[in-house]
């Protein structure tokens, strides 16, 4: 058995696993996305942010 | 994307170009039915329209060539590109800039000492901030108004109860609440670092009336604010040089940050909107031609009727 069929079988056949599937892949999605596109920000904006220069206030 | 492109451009490239074609796309054309009153009509309404258009836009442009005013240059601020957040540090020097120059004439209402927090202060740094005014607070069991020291809630405290006090203490005019200034004003905070650092000699023929300075880039050019920022004019915590162009520098990013307080979160956002919608266009496209792809591939015949 092939992996399209196996995924096919154990996940796209019947709604109530395809239903879980799309809501816990988009849970893991999100966090990702948010993980990549915040780190990115930081990255292009690296030492402007109150995240960057806050050490120098702090006692 | 590029495929469907380029095999448009192939079919267009390699089929001639029919007579009949063109006969047909013209009897396509609704208005050859209409009658020449009707076509002179809409001819006459369309050029009169487009004509006040063209007028509006000249007197508009006109109107902006004659202004008593000097446009501000461009500048690059290192907040200026698509995904660029604020100079937090220059926010912070911004902040005593205010605290230390403008407050003495301009309010700022609606920023309060919380907002401070995680964007220029720790909080800590926006209590003592906070505690070093005295805000009006009451009534009490008495029924009397008393003075507390400032709390992080607290907004900005105004150098004028109202504004009839302030143009009494300023010749009559009223130095503006500071909050959103970069969005009321045109051309933003390049504006304010011109406004701040712009001041010269009234050039001749121009009459100002006591108490007020001569500045290219105000409109009209006199204004009442006299120049505030010169070399040294405070020094800064964090040991900056404290020249005119950088006070100017950090007050204006300062005061873009009032003005526009989601900017970073702004800026952030467009960066995922990006992503996700370049993805769910993907998937779009995708689909677009799956479904599509049963009706190009198929193939239509015509049979004329046979008698």
């Amino acid at each position: 058995m092939g992996f399209n069929e196996t995924v096919y079988n154990l996940i796209f056949k019947r709604t109530s696993t395809m239903a879980l599937a799309c809501v816990a892949s988009a849970f893991f999605f999100e966090r990702t996305f948010d993980l990549v596109t915040e780190n990115l920000f930081e990255k292009i904006n690296e030492g402007k942010l109150w995240k960057h220069i806050k050490d120098k206030y702090q006692q | 994307m590029a495929a469907s492109v380029g095999r448009i451009c192939r079919a267009g490239l390699l089929k001639s170009p029919h007579v009949p074609t063109i006969n047909q796309f013209s009897s396509l054309s609704t208005t050859r039915e209409w009658t020449k009153g009707r076509k002179a009509l809409l001819g006459t309404i369309g050029m009169l329209a487009g004509g006040a258009g063209a007028l509006l836009l000249a007197l508009d442009r006109s109107v902006r060539a004659s202004d008593l005013e000097l446009h501000p240059p461009k500048h690059v601020w290192s907040h200026s590109g698509m995904f660029s957040s604020l100079d937090h540090a220059s926010v912070r020097r911004g902040y005593e800039v205010y605290k230390q120059v403008c407050a003495a004439c301009h309010s700022m209402r609606f920023i309060a000492y919380r907002n401070l927090v995680g964007v220029t202060h720790t909080e800590e740094e926006a209590k003592a901030e906070a505690e070093e005014q005295m805000v009006l607070d009451g009534p009490n069991e008495q029924g009397e108004m008393f003075k507390r020291p400032g709390k992080l809630s607290d907004y900005f405290p105004s150098p004028y109860p109202n504004e009839e006090a302030a143009r009494a203490a300023n010749n009559g005019a009223y130095p503006p609440d500071l909050s959103y200034i970069v969005s009321a004003r045109h051309g933003g905070e390049d504006y304010i670092f011109a406004l701040l650092t712009g001041y010269c000699d009234a050039p001749a023929g121009v009459v100002l009336r006591e108490g007020q300075y001569f500045n290219p880039y105000f409109p009209g050019g006199a204004i009442s604010m006299a120049q505030a920022l010169y070399n040294e004019a405070m020094e800064y915590t964090d040991g900056t040089p404290a020249t005119a162009s950088q006070l100017a520098k950090d007050i204006s990013t300062f005061l873009k940050w009032t003005a526009e307080p989601e900017h970073d979160d702004r800026k952030k956002m467009l960066m995922k909107a990006i992503g996700i919608f370049s993805f769910l266009m993907a998937i779009t496209y995708y689909i677009k031609r799956m479904k599509f792809s049963t009706l190009k591939t198929r193939k239509i015949e015509f049979r004329p009727k046979e008698k």
